[in-house]
């Protein structure tokens, strides 16, 4: 069964270690916050400003001067720090940020990453996807396998104009989790429970290296 | 202490001419300038070039003016949750420039710190690289990039007081701090105008130097674009 978006969460959160500041991208990375064990400190950062993300707000807590990048109303945890935009890509920028988790319209089999712009259709802009990508030291991209229409996203080389070069380390999708391998290719590590490994290969257009058995994924 | 107080939002604005190169403080519409852009709406000033992370959704912040289509190119990062701006941008109707956002922050930080470039690693290899300069510092590709300033900065502050020092309020901080200091002209309106003296010298975060007029906000709505709760 390939997997759901919480599911896909959850597999990502078993990436997470004690000690890291963590910057998680809107969509499925942010759903990571709900399944990082309560015994590992980390510390989630939102570009706009804030570090140490807490739940959301009950309804009487709700503040509109806290948002996280996503817009969402936030809360912040005990031992929080908010500053400025400039302050927080400085954070970014200067590696002080040890994980950044985003989603992806495409990924090619070099660490490339698209998820900015669809020409002609769609033009959202990029927010601090590009900062983030040429930056962090540990990039996980989270994403479906397929397109809607079963078009492979992971790819040779990236079709939509790209956000970052050679910078994705692990993906993890609805079907498996591979890493980029340092001289080109996708490396199956592990697969969705029940998914075949055929079924992987089908399903990735990008160069796939398979070595060994490829265990089911645990969550 | 100089006295930077005007009495309202249309005074403040006042000089803003069509033309203009505004820059607005705000990410989503947390921290905009909610007074300074009903202000820009009953004056009318036409051909603004708005330098803002975002901008706005179709009926608040700066999608008020790009509806009354006063807006002739907006400079931001993201410009998503906004039906007529995209409307307005792939009918060519509207010049549009997205920056990484990163880079938007320190461009504009550059600008008021007398930067004229610096380089960065964002963007480098993808289309934000065309006809700008690529240098390598210790084996990593970097951009370079130019600071950014504004004929007019307005942003909006949780409190300040009448020498214009500012203090900002959760994440609402967001880019009013360097637009600040990259205003020719800043103009910061607040919730809560005080005396100079009552504020902490130790808690300003934009001291008043950067800012040129200051004036007591009203009827703030703070919407809020995502309302995300949780049970009790």
């Amino acid at each position: 069964m390939a997997l759901d978006k919480n599911q896909i969460a959850q597999r990502i959160a078993k990436e997470v270690q004690n000690g890291q500041y963590i910057n998680l991208g809107i969509g499925i990375p942010t759903l990571v916050a709900n399944y990082i064990p309560d015994e590992l400190e980390v510390v989630l950062q939102s570009e706009n400003g804030l570090l140490g993300i807490g739940p959301f707000p009950t309804e009487d807590q709700i503040d509109a001067d806290l948002i996280n990048a996503g817009k969402q109303t936030v809360t912040m945890v005990k031992g929080s720090a908010l500053f400025s935009s400039a302050e927080s890509f400085a954070m970014i920028r200067g590696e002080h940020v040890h994980l950044t988790i985003l989603g992806a319209m495409e990924v090619s089999e070099n660490g490339d990453i698209a998820n900015w712009k669809i020409p002609g259709k769609m033009v959202k802009g990029m927010g601090g996807a590009m900062d983030l990508v040429a930056s962090a030291e540990n990039i996980i991209v989270a994403m479906q396998h397929c397109s809607k229409d079963g078009a492979s996203k992971l790819l040779p080389q990236c079709e939509l104009p790209i956000t970052g070069i050679r910078c994705v380390k692990k993906i993890v999708t609805d079907l498996a989790v591979l890493e980029i391998d340092p001289n080109g290719g996708f490396r199956l590590l592990e697969r969705a429970p029940g998914v075949s490994v055929e079924e992987i290969k089908a399903a990735t257009a990008g160069k796939l290296i398979i070595e060994g058995e490829v265990p089911e994924m645990t969550f | 202490m100089i006295n930077k107080v005007v009495a309202s939002a249309d005074e403040a604005i006042q000089d803003i001419q069509d033309n203009a190169v505004l820059m607005l403080g705000g990410f989503g519409l947390s921290g905009i300038p909610e007074n300074g852009i009903q202000a820009l709406l009953r004056k009318g000033v036409k051909g603004l070039t708005c330098i803002s992370n975002n901008a706005g959704v179709d009926n608040f912040g700066i999608g008020l003016m790009l509806k009354t289509r006063q807006v002739k190119k907006m400079i931001s990062s993201y410009v998503g949750e906004n039906a007529e701006f995209e409307r307005q941008l792939l009918s060519g109707e509207l010049e549009v420039e997205l920056i990484p956002q990163g880079t938007l922050a320190e461009r504009i930080r550059a600008g008021g710190a007398g930067i004229p470039a610096f380089f960065t690693p964002a963007g480098y290899g993808t289309e934000v690289a065309e006809g700008k300069e690529v240098r390598e510092f210790n084996g990593k590709m970097y951009l370079m990039e130019h600071w950014l300033k504004a004929d007019f900065a307005l942003v909006k502050a949780w409190k300040g007081d009448t020498a214009g020092n500012l203090i900002f309020k959760g994440t609402a901080r967001n880019f009013s701090p360097m637009m600040a200091a990259a205003g020719k002209i800043t103009i910061a309106e607040v919730e809560e105008l005080v005396p100079a003296g009552e504020l902490d010298p130790n808690a300003i975060h934009t001291p008043g130097i950067y800012v040129q007029r200051i004036f007591q906000g009203k009827d703030y709505e703070k919407r809020i674009e995502q309302r995300t709760v949780r049970q009790k």
